[in-house]
């Protein structure tokens, strides 16, 4: 039987290159491990066993070449067509698309196989988890702690070994956050490199597919096959040069700018250790590291906190119990009465207080007091690393302040649960690529490694990301005791 | 219109349905009167996920009708979120423009006055609710409804008057100009009964001479040009009567009710409107480039205003034919068919105003054979509407050869028409006595008799000079 | 500025989400915290600063007018919550 923790999308197709193991075999030990050990993780909603398990057939049967029959896991807020599909809430429980989402088509035009749907924050709002309307996801690296958020199941599910790869929405850090908690990598590409089209959005200015993978090379592969342009998305262009899977092991000539600026947001000294630890290693790579400012940076949380949650009010208010989804009524009711019944019970406390806010910051008499001038603030956010990329090639800084955080711990103080992403969120109102690598621990726990760059420079920043990981060394298995199956 | 030293002021919002092939932010085919539910996709029907794309038809159209009514072409322009809550609107919010429409600032002149246009701009169409149940299916009362999503996303243009209109009959005429506008520059057949051409109206009253504007209603539901009208001039005179009486105008939306010719207010709702429009996050910015806009221009047919123009001055004919003829560009066509095969464009005019049916059942070579056979004396102008008829009955026919086939050629020179009035006259010796004695009155009812004889075929005129001749 | 439980209502309203007492309170209190710490934003200079609704700045996404095939009908009212007539029914509207 196939050991799946800690093996790589790269090391499956080699096993499966070399018939060393049948794509049903390889399915079947990730599945069977998913069986044995997510009772005490929970990153997945939904799996797709015999669904999988044919796919996977069919492969051996007719022969396959490149990733074709590498398992993936996808976050519950990728539409599929057929299949279940809740964005983690009760809203849309049960819920079946009549469509594949563009990401997913690409995903099944490369033969990779899914495993399942995981879980998330609903809606994709949170940055733990915790807020998924179907129970919470538990770190593989300490299951009394968060796994990250939102994409949390798909970050858990790279982590424990469920999956080699997954997919996971970043709209202010939902990819990056949870890849640094569960000590994976995970990349946010640059705004319109991948489809939204089949995205449940949230915030449709800032949200990205992007990759989970245990190695930089496995989330480069994966993201040659997820980005390009979608005519069904009017956001969506092809990057200026293919993604390409990164080789070379040196960072001469790099320039990392680290930026006081958002470090001084306020930065646990555990965090702060393994993140300079890596900048030396950097440095004995051939990387310059210099100062570099943000000056913007620290108003970056609150202007996504009107931006995402106004995006956000709009986005939600389809869900009203017409066409499809929950819908809760009573005798004698008008419509009215129906969507306020259905939105009330359909949707989790935290998804009602971003609609609120949005709404209240959209509303008569506060929209230039509130989402016009956060608006203005994301034109100072880009000038700023505009600015910064004249200077730099990368902007790098710990992905999370903190380490994984104990579930519950920051559940009834929204604004302390919202300041996880204070590193992540100014990149996303930019627009730009970013990706977290695990850089060591802190207290027993990952930490991660972000590294940016300007708009359409994947390449470069896996190319950095790759030579550092290399140097660091990061062993990406979670303790023994925790997920052994 | 000026009633009891009253002046009306009326400002128009026009919504006119683009007749391109697909909607305006998804593929689904944009056609009117299909089976419920059978044109919809996730995009039309708010799916999660789904994503709208613009267009470009509707984007053109939509400058071709900026380009008619002579606005400003925006060099960027931008999609909005307009958020409401209606079971009509799938996403909770109508992707429209804002601050940033396509067209602004043209105008259109109509009746010697000159109509400014604020605004026109691209936005979609809601679903429809079919609502069942209740007492005769209005929405009072109403058990429950049912959505139809088909007409959900077609694409839809906004045109905004300014207040510049006078009366209803002025506000009819200007909408009656502006839908042959756009029929002629093809973008919309403006059927008013499939709700492709819609018409709300602003309307409010003041004192003749006054300058400033007073509180006015928001009319809404006239679907016709004949309730357009009747709705202006009755909300006009409850106007006047109310503020005569020492009223005051409120603020309010009015819904016309076309079966008891009355206007009732709608009940107000529990919130204020409150749209909280944003930019649409999902759509990138338009930026109709300079050579697309020449590109629309250069292909621009000759529009109404421009033709009524050359029809009085290439046929002669006064304003009111020249516009009467200009109702919808079908009936122009006809015309200049007609005036063209037969040469004469003045009685082309005629023909075609006084037989509407004609257009799009009589080709118009056969209208205009008609014409040449009256011009050239074939037939009498009485048996040019006998011909007319058969034509209608057979209209592939040739007009000579019905004339032929039913002997219908005039009579006026040939000794046939001679033989009759010497028979008409030797049969009433009474009548040529009392006309000699000078009771010239009594020729009318020689030619009565001679014209009775000929069915028509000769010119009572005629008649009458070779009456009079025989007799003197 | 502090949020009223006035202004939550007003907005709960705007938003069809309806309430209960609890709910109100928290939002109040959780909303006025939140809004006190995007305030910080209005310390900012922002005069003549344009507003920024994309990060990629690209026009004119457009595609051509030709229609495509629908969806089923059965397959979209297969998710309807109350399917009537070929339709989405749902309870009078006023």
């Amino acid at each position: 039987m196939t050991e799946t923790l800690g093996l790589t999308a790269e090391r499956c197709v080699e096993l499966l290159d070399a018939r060393e193991v049948s794509c049903r075999e390889l399915v079947t030990a990730y599945l069977d491990r998913i069986q044995a050990a997510d009772g005490g993780i929970h990153a997945f909603l939904r799996t797709r066993r015999e669904a999988a398990l044919a796919e996977a057939d069919g492969f051996d049967r007719d022969g396959r070449t490149g990733l074709q029959g590498v398992p993936i896991a996808l976050k519950d807020i990728l539409c599929t067509k057929g299949e279940e599909t809740t964005a983690g809430s009760r809203i849309l429980e049960g819920h079946i698309p009549i469509y594949d989402g563009g990401c997913v088509t690409r995903v099944k035009a490369a033969g990779l196989v899914a495993l399942g749907k995981t879980n998330m924050d609903e809606f994709a709002m949170g940055s733990s988890t915790e807020n998924s309307a179907f129970g919470v996801t538990h770190n593989p690296w300490d299951t009394e702690r968060v796994p990250g958020g939102s994409s949390g199941g798909s970050a858990a599910a790279v982590a424990a070994g469920f999956a080699p790869l997954s997919l996971g929405t970043d709209t202010g850090g939902s990819i990056r956050q949870p890849a640094a908690l569960c000590g994976v990598v995970g990349m946010k590409p640059t705004y319109g490199a991948v489809s939204r089209y089949g995205l449940i959005a949230f915030a449709s200015s800032l949200d990205q597919i992007g990759p989970f993978a245990l190695t930089v090379r496995d989330a480069a592969l994966l993201m040659q096959v997820i980005c390009g342009k979608d005519p069904c998305d009017s956001t969506s262009v092809d990057l200026p040069e293919p993604i390409e899977v990164p080789s070379a092991g040196s960072m001469r000539g790099v320039r990392l700018g680290v930026p006081s600026d958002l470090l001084a947001q306020g930065v646990e000294p555990g965090v702060r250790e393994a993140f300079d630890a890596s900048l030396a290693a950097a440095e004995g790579l051939g990387a310059e590291i210099v100062e570099t400012a943000l000056p913007h940076a620290g108003y970056a949380l609150p202007a996504y906190y009107l931006i995402a949650p106004a995006e956000a009010s709009a986005n939600l208010s389809r869900f009203d119990g017409v066409r499809y989804g929950l819908r809760l009524a009573e005798p004698g009711d008008t419509v009215g009465d129906m969507y306020g019944r259905t939105r009330a019970a359909g949707f989790g406390p935290e998804v009602k207080r971003r609609i609120m806010l949005g709404t209240y910051a959209l509303s008569a008499g506060y929209y230039d007091a509130y989402y016009g001038m956060a608006q203005k603030v994301r034109t100072r956010i880009r000038e700023d690393f505009a600015a910064a990329f004249a200077d730099v090639d990368l902007v790098v800084s710990p992905t999370s302040p903190t380490v994984a955080f104990r579930i519950g711990e920051r559940v009834d103080d929204p604004w302390a649960m919202y300041a996880s992403d204070v590193l992540t969120v100014p990149v996303n109102l930019a627009g730009l690529p970013g990706i977290s690598i695990p850089c060591g621990t802190s207290e027993g726990l990952p930490v991660g490694f972000q590294m940016v760059g300007p708009a359409f420079s994947e390449n470069r920043i896996l190319r950095a990301a790759h030579a550092l990981e290399s140097a660091i060394g990061f062993d990406p298995r979670p303790p023994a005791t925790v997920v052994r199956a | 219109m000026s009633v009891d030293g009253w002046e009306a002021v009326i400002g128009l919002e026009i919504h006119v349905q683009l007749n391109t092939d697909s909607k305006m932010f998804c593929a689904c085919a944009n056609v009117f009167g299909a089976e419920p539910n059978t044109l919809t996709c996730p995009v039309c029907l708010g799916y999660p996920g789904a994503l709208p794309t613009i267009n470009g038809g509707a984007v053109d159209k939509a400058i071709q009708i900026g380009l008619a009514l002579d606005c400003e072409i925006a060099g960027r322009c931008q999609f909005h979120r307009k958020n409401y809550f209606y079971p009509d609107s799938p996403k909770a919010y109508q992707i429209s423009q804002y601050d940033q429409p396509i067209c602004t600032r043209g105008h259109l002149d109509v009746d010697g006055g000159r109509i400014g246009i604020t605004r026109a701009h691209l936005e979609e169409d809601a679903a429809k609710l079919v609502h069942a149940g209740g007492s005769g299916g209005r929405i009072a009362g109403a058990e429950s409804s049912v959505v139809d999503f088909n007409r959900c996303g077609t694409p839809l243009v906004e045109i905004v008057t300014e207040p510049d209109l006078r009366s209803p009959e002025q506000a009819v005429a200007f909408l009656g100009l502006l839908k042959n506008t756009l029929q002629t520059i093809g973008v919309s057949d403006c059927d008013m009964e499939k709700g492709s051409l819609r018409c709300d109206a602003n309307v409010s009253v003041r004192r003749a001479g006054e300058m400033g504007l007073g509180t006015k209603t928001e009319l809404k539901n006239m679907n016709s040009f004949k309730f357009l009208g009747e709705g202006m001039a009755a909300e006009i005179r409850r106007q006047i009567d109310l503020l005569e009486a020492g009223g005051e105008v409120r603020q309010e939306t009015l819904h016309y009710d076309p079966q008891a010719r009355a206007l009732h207010a709608r009940r107000s709702k529990e919130e204020a409107d409150d749209y909280r429009y944003f930019p649409e996050p999902d759509l990138v910015p338009l930026e109709p480039s300079a050579d697309t806009v020449r590109r629309l221009r250069d292909a621009m047919p000759e529009l109404p205003a421009a033709r009524i123009a050359r029809f009085r001055e290439t046929y002669g004919l006064s304003e009111q034919d020249a516009t009467d003829l200009n109702a919808a560009p079908e009936i122009a066509d006809y015309f200049e068919a007609v005036a063209g095969a037969s040469g004469d464009g003045k009685a082309a005019s005629d023909w075609v105003r006084n037989q509407p049916g004609a257009v799009g059942t009589i080709p118009a070579e056969g209208l205009a054979g008609v014409v040449k056979l009256i011009t050239a004396g074939t037939i009498t102008a009485t048996i040019g509407k006998q011909v007319y008829a058969l034509l209608e009955s057979d209209p592939s026919a040739d007009p000579a050869a019905l004339v032929e086939e039913h002997g219908l050629a005039s009579i006026g020179d040939s000794s046939e028409l001679e033989g009759m009035v010497a028979e008409v006259l030797a049969q009433n010796p009474q009548f040529v006595e009392q006309f000699r004695a000078g009771k010239e009155g009594v020729i009318n009812a020689l030619v009565g008799q001679v014209m009775k004889q000929t069915r028509g075929r000769a010119d009572a005129r005629q008649v009458q000079q070779l009456l009079r001749d025989r007799m003197q | 500025m502090a949020i009223s439980s006035d202004d939550v209502l007003h907005v709960a309203r705007l938003a069809r989400l309806r309430l209960t007492d609890d709910e109100v309170t928290r939002m109040t209190e959780q909303l006025s915290t939140i809004i006190g710490h995007v305030e910080q934003l209005s310390s900012l200079d922002l005069q003549g600063v344009e507003p920024t609704a994309h990060a990629l700045d690209l026009t004119n996404r457009v595609r051509a007018d030709a229609a495509r095939p629908s969806w089923p009908r059965d397959e979209v009212l297969r998710n309807a919550p109350d399917p009537a007539d070929g339709g989405f029914r749902v309870p009078p509207t006023a």
